[in-house]
């Protein structure tokens, strides 16, 4: 039987008014701009673009502002609002090697031509709280070098001449896309890539700690990281040609594995791949520990048995706003469920307490 | 021939207008001081566009996720055709980039190369040289300490 029950409607309304007046918090303090939380917690912003699979910092920056900076709610926000958006198309594949980086490091070569760039990064900061910054603090302009003008090759790129690293395939094939159909097991590298460039930092992050502490330890070099923007192209068919629309910053790492070799592979370094919206480091180290421990099938490798090597247990998990709506949505009300349950433990409570009688009596008559 | 070079120029024009800060090509499109008279092939609309990656960099391609684009479609009273596509939401920004791109294309395209594109152009390459510069200033210089044993 299906009880539908109205009412609460002042309640819930009320509830939101609420919401509305904690949001703005005490109203002696000035209000937030989008374009504060865009400059000043871009990481922040860069995470809901990230997860939320949509670049674009003013609407994440509002997603954050909304959500009041709990960043799951923003990210739902922004998953609900790319729905509505109509798709006029697919880019051609962003090159990176042509990336302006900001920031770009290799923890395998030294003299890696273009050099180790650091970027504006939180690397050899002490990690002490900067009192500084809760005064209104002048900023000292940073400093300026000579400027690199030619593109930066991919680290990769050198050691491919030896055949001492596994090459990508070339491919143009076109990509499956778990935003129009269901992910399916197993799945391709494509869609596991896409799979977990948006999926919850958090849970990428553990998964890759997993394989470090010894979950299908797969010994990881971070062989080249970068952070910078790249030019998206995209082909007009109106004009037959492809122009730039626009240039996102992403984050990419590529790791460098040892690999013994396997039936099918001869021994030689093996890639695990990260490229993530935004500055996005950590998230984009993580994505390629775990991306290379989903490989171990192609590239004949034992199963252990570890969960980082599971594709259908790490994509079935790896999405904060599944998640979270069926982890949420047990706090809703269940008034129907929850009274067929309580009737089935008093009526098996009654049958116990009955059958406990009855061989109490029947002891007492023995 | 000619229309291959035409055809890079018109690419160089489109992605420089797609790209363009607002509030600049605003203002240089105010202070050109023109207001075409046009009809709508297609009104702007935002819409998104899935970005692309490969694998490795250099492998198969994959989704990375979308990115937010705004498209629009006019003709001039001559029946040039202009084409908007930008980046981001704003409907006036990509209304300005098909008017450039319409405009571009008959006799007062040499103004308005002087008048908007060459000063979208020096911005975005003096922001893009600023930040390499900063970049370059945090290459780490290695040096090696001359150990004691030869």
């Amino acid at each position: 039987m299906y009880v539908a029950v109205k009412g609460g409607e002042r309640a819930i309304e009320n509830a939101h008014a609420w919401l509305a007046e904690e949001r703005r918090g005490d109203t002696s303090i000035a209000e937030l701009s989008l374009e504060q939380i865009r400059e000043q917690l871009s990481l922040a912003v860069n995470r809901v673009m990230a997860e939320g699979s949509l670049f674009d910092p003013d609407l994440a920056a509002l997603a954050i502002k909304q959500a009041r900076g709990d960043l799951i709610e923003a990210i739902f926000l922004i998953r609900a609002y790319r729905t509505t958006l109509p798709r006029f198309g697919a880019t051609q594949p962003i090159e990176t090697g042509d990336m302006a980086c900001d920031r770009r490091i290799s923890a395998t070569f030294k003299d890696a031509p273009g050099g180790q760039v650091l970027g504006p990064t939180f690397d050899y900061t002490h990690r002490l709280l900067d009192f500084k910054l809760a005064a209104d603090g002048e900023v000292p302009e940073a400093e300026m070098g000579t400027p690199r003008t030619e593109a930066t090759p991919h680290i990769t790129e050198f050691l491919k001449d030896e055949d001492i690293i596994q090459t990508e395939a070339a491919s143009d094939e076109t990509p499956g896309d778990l935003t129009r159909e269901p992910l399916e097991f197993p799945a391709t590298r494509p869609l596991r890539l896409q799979s977990l460039t948006r999926g919850d930092e958090g849970f990428i992050l553990g998964m890759a700690y997993s394989t470090q502490r010894g979950y299908a330890r797969n010994h990881a070099f971070v062989g080249e990281l970068r952070i910078g923007k790249c030019p998206v192209e995209m082909e007009i068919p109106e004009l037959g040609f492809a122009i730039e629309i626009g240039e996102i910053e992403v984050t990419e790492c590529e790791t460098v594995n040892q690999f013994k070799g396997s039936k099918t592979e001869p021994p030689q370094f093996t890639r695990g791949y990260g490229l993530v919206f935004g500055q996005s480091e950590r998230k984009s180290i993580a994505m390629a520990l775990v991306d290379r421990a989903l490989r171990w099938k192609e590239l004949g490798e034992d199963n252990l048995g570890a969960a980082a090597q599971d594709e259908e247990f790490v994509l079935s998990h790896s999405d904060n706003i599944q998640a979270t709506g069926f982890l949420e949505h047990i706090k809703l009300p269940h008034y129907v469920d929850f009274q067929s349950e309580l009737e089935l433990v008093r009526k098996l409570r009654r049958e116990a307490a009955e059958l406990a009688e009855t061989l109490a009596a029947r002891e007492a008559a023995e | 021939m000619t229309d291959q070079i035409a055809a890079q120029d018109r690419k160089r024009w489109l992605s420089l207008l797609a790209t363009a800060d607002e509030g600049q090509l605003a203002q240089l499109w105010q202070d050109s001081g023109r207001a075409p008279a046009f009809r709508w092939l297609r009104t702007p609309e935002a819409g998104g566009v899935m970005v692309r990656g490969r694998a490795g960099g250099t492998g198969a391609p994959f989704n990375l996720g979308e990115m937010t684009v705004t498209r629009c479609s006019l003709a001039l009273e001559n029946g040039t055709v202009g084409h908007g596509y930008v980046q981001g939401r704003s409907k006036a920004k990509a209304e300005i980039a098909a008017k450039v791109d319409a405009l571009m294309q008959t006799d007062c395209s040499e103004d308005l190369r002087a008048q908007i594109l060459n000063p979208l152009a020096d911005a975005q390459h003096k922001a893009r040289t600023t930040r390499a510069a900063k970049a370059a200033a945090t290459k780490v210089e290695f040096f090696t300490l001359v150990r004691g044993e030869d």
